[in-house]
C-alpha cells in the first residue's frame, strides 16, 4: 500500500514563532493521501497553511512533528538521496523572478542538464505555448507568460510528481485553458499532480480530488462534485412571476419544475435550476470555521 | 544516468557568464572600474618607487590582486543574496542540480571576467603609463595560477560570506567597508613595506596582501623583492595562504550555504 501512493502525510505539525503573538501553528495535524497519476488540489484562504504543507513536502521547510513520505522517502531525511528524488519531482513555486537576463530556450535547455531523463526542451517550450518567445530575454515577458516558463521548468525533468502552486495566476482564459490541457495530458501520461489554487473553477476542471485547508487543519477530502454535500445539497430554483423575481430551494428540483409549468401552462419565464457551485460550498465551508 | 557535477558546473559558469554579459553595468563596474582607477593614480603619482619602478608599475600589481577580490569576494558577496531574494537560489534548489555545480558556475565566472579585467589593465597601462609586461616565462606561469587560485579562493570565500548579509538591499553595505580596508592594509594603495607594522601583521592574515605581494613578484624587478617585509616574495607561503583560505571557505561554503532566507 505504502508503495503505491505517491504522497503519505500523517499528523503533519509546523508552528511559527512570532514576537507579536508567540507560537501559532500554521499547520495543525494534517493527513493526507495522494495516489500515483492523480491531481490533487488543496484549497483554503490565504494564511490557511497550504504553502507550508506543500513546501515542508517539497523538502524546503522543516516541519515540527508528524511523518512525511514523498516517493517513498522523507523529504526531511534525503542525506544523499537528495539528488535521486529531487530527480523524480518537479516543482512550481509561486512567483520568481529569476534569470531576467536569458532567453527562454536558454534557461529550458540549461536546467534539462540538470536531470538524468529530461523531456525534449523544445517540445517543452511549445507544450507550454511559448514557442514564439523562445528567443526573447525573461524580462520582456509578460506575467502570464513567465508563469508558463515556470511550469516548463517544472515538468523539464519528466517528473514523476508535479508540485504546482498556484500556477494560472496571471493567465488570461484562453491561456488557462491550454494550460489545463497540459495538466491533464501530463495525468494522462502517469505524473502525479498536487496542485494549489485559489480559483474554485480551477480545481473543479483540473482535480480528482480536493482537500479544503482551515486555520491548518482539513476541514474535508472530496471528490469537487461531492465536496461539503455538494451532489446532495437543495438546488435553486429561480424564475419570474409578475415582474418579481421568485426564488425556492428544493431537494426535488424536476417535481418543482414540473408544478411550475403547470402553473404556467407551459414554459415558465426565466427559468433556472442550478446546483450550488464549488464556490458556493467552499464559502460555506471555510466562513463556518 | 546522473549528470556530471563538474560538467553541469562548467555548463552553469557558460550561463553565468552570459547574464553578466548582459548586465551592462556590471560589465562597466567590473572590467572598466580598475581601469578607470589606474588612470586616475597613473595621472597623479609620475614619480618612481625605486630605479625603474614607477608608482603604476606597482599600483598594477595590487589593482589585479584587489581586482581578485572586488570579482570574487564582493562581487558574489552582494550577487547571491540578491539571488535568494529573487528566487533564483530557492528554484535551483527544488533541481537535483548540486551546491559544487553552482559553486563552479561561479568560479568560472569569476576567473573569466578576471581574465577580461586583467587583459583590460595590462593593455591600458601599456599603451599609456609605459607599463613593463612578466618578461620570463616563469613569471608568465606564476601569474597564470596566482589568477586561476586567487579567482577560486576569492570565490569561495565570497559564498562563504554570501551567509551572512540578510538580504540583497543591506549586503553591499556590510561587505564594501570590509574589502576597502583591507585594500588599504594590504598595500593596494601604499607601499606595503611604509605601513604600520601592526596594520602589516593584520593583513598578512587574510589573502588579499599575498595576492598583492604575488603580483608584484610578477610585476615588479627582481631588485625589489629586498624591499619586501620578508625581504623576499615568500612565494611558498603565498600558495601555502591562499589554498588553506580555500580549504576553510569550502569548508564554511558547504557548511552554511543558504538557498534561501528561511
Amino acid at each position: 500500500m505504502a508503495n503505491e501512493s505517491a504522497i503519505f502525510v500523517r499528523g503533519l505539525k509546523k508552528t511559527y514563532t512570532s514576537k507579536a503573538n508567540g507560537p501559532k501553528d500554521a499547520v495543525a495535524g494534517i493527513d493526507l493521501d495522494v495516489s500515483r497519476g492523480e491531481i490533487f488540489a488543496i484549497l483554503g484562504p490565504n494564511g490557511a497553511g497550504k504553502t507550508t504543507t506543500v513546501e515542508i513536502l517539497e523538502g524546503y521547510r522543516d516541519r515540527d512533528g508528524g511523518e512525511v513520505k514523498v516517493l517513498g522517502q522523507d523529504p526531511a531525511k534525503l542525506g544523499t538521496d537528495n539528488w535521486s528524488w529531487r530527480n523524480r519531482i518537479g516543482i512550481v513555486l509561486q512567483s520568481t523572478n529569476d534569470s531576467q537576463d536569458l532567453s527562454v530556450a536558454e534557461t529550458v535547455h540549461h536546467f534539462a542538464n540538470y536531470y538524468s531523463n529530461p523531456r525534449d526542451p523544445e517540445a517543452v517550450i511549445h507544450e507550454v505555448g511559448l514557442t514564439d518567445k523562445a528567443k526573447a530575454r525573461i524580462q520582456t515577458l509578460s506575467g502570464g507568460q513567465r508563469r508558463r516558463l515556470d511550469v516548463a521548468l517544472g515538468i523539464i525533468g519528466n517528473p514523476e510528481i508535479l508540485f504546482l502552486d498556484e500556477p494560472t495566476t496571471g493567465f488570461d482564459p484562453e491561456a488557462r485553458r491550454a494550460f489545463w490541457d497540459l495538466i491533464r495530458k501530463l495525468r494522462d501520461e502517469g505524473t502525479t499532480i498536487l496542485l494549489t489554487t485559489h480559483y474554485l473553477d480551477e480545481a473543479e476542471a483540473l482535480a480528482d480530488r480536493v482537500a479544503v485547508i482551515v486555520d491548518g487543519k482539513i476541514l474535508e477530502v472530496s471528490t469537487p462534485e461531492s465536496l461539503g454535500g455538494r451532489n446532495t445539497a437543495k438546488a435553486r430554483i429561480a424564475w419570474l412571476e409578475n415582474g418579481v423575481k421568485q426564488e425556492i430551494e428544493s431537494d426535488f428540483p424536476a417535481a418543482e419544475v414540473v408544478k411550475l409549468s403547470a402553473r404556467f401552462g407551459g414554459e415558465v419565464p426565466e427559468l433556472t435550476v442550478i446546483r450550488p457551485s464549488l464556490e458556493d460550498i467552499y464559502l460555506k465551508m471555510i466562513g463556518q470555521v | 544516468m546522473k549528470p556530471n557535477i563538474i560538467k553541469v558546473g562548467f555548463l552553469r559558469g557558460g550561463l553565468e557568464i552570459r547574464q553578466f554579459m548582459r548586465q551592462r553595468e556590471s560589465v562597466v563596474f567590473t572590467l572598466l572600474f580598475p581601469v578607470m582607477l589606474l588612470f586616475i593614480f597613473g595621472s597623479v603619482f609620475k614619480g618612481d618607487l625605486a630605479p625603474g619602478v614607477t608608482f603604476s608599475q606597482y599600483f598594477v600589481a595590487g589593482m589585479i590582486a584587489s581586482g581578485l577580490v572586488n570579482t570574487g569576494f564582493q562581487q558574489l558577496a552582494i550577487m547571491i543574496p540578491i539571488e535568494r531574494d529573487f528566487g533564483t537560489l530557492k528554484r535551483l534548489r527544488g533541481t537535483p542540480v548540486s551546491p559544487i555545480s553552482y559553486f563552479i558556475g561561479k568560479a568560472v565566472l569569476v576567473f573569466v571576467a578576471m581574465v577580461v579585467q586583467v587583459g583590460a589593465l595590462m593593455g591600458f597601462g601599456a599603451a599609456l603609463f609605459g607599463l613593463d609586461l612578466p618578461n620570463t616565462t616563469e613569471r608568465w606561469l606564476r601569474f597564470a595560477w596566482l589568477i586561476l587560485l586567487g579567482s577560486i579562493c576569492s570565490t569561495i570565500l565570497g559564498i562563504a560570506f554570501s551567509a551572512i548579509p540578510k538580504n540583497g538591499r543591506g549586503a553591499s553595505a556590510v561587505v564594501s567597508p570590509i574589502v576597502i580596508i583591507l585594500q588599504f592594509f594590504s598595500g593596494v594603495f601604499f607601499v606595503f613595506s611604509t605601513l604600520p607594522q601592526w596594520m602589516q601583521q593584520f593583513a598578512a592574515l587574510f589573502p588579499l596582501k599575498w595576492l598583492t605581494q604575488g603580483m608584484r613578484s610578477v610585476f615588479l624587478p627582481e631588485s625589489f623583492a629586498t624591499q619586501e617585509v620578508a625581504k623576499s616574495w615568500e612565494i611558498p607561503q603565498i600558495a601555502i595562504v591562499l589554498l588553506t583560505w580555500t580549504v576553510v571557505g569550502t569548508i564554511l561554503a558547504l557548511r552554511t550555504f543558504k538557498w534561501s532566507d528561511k
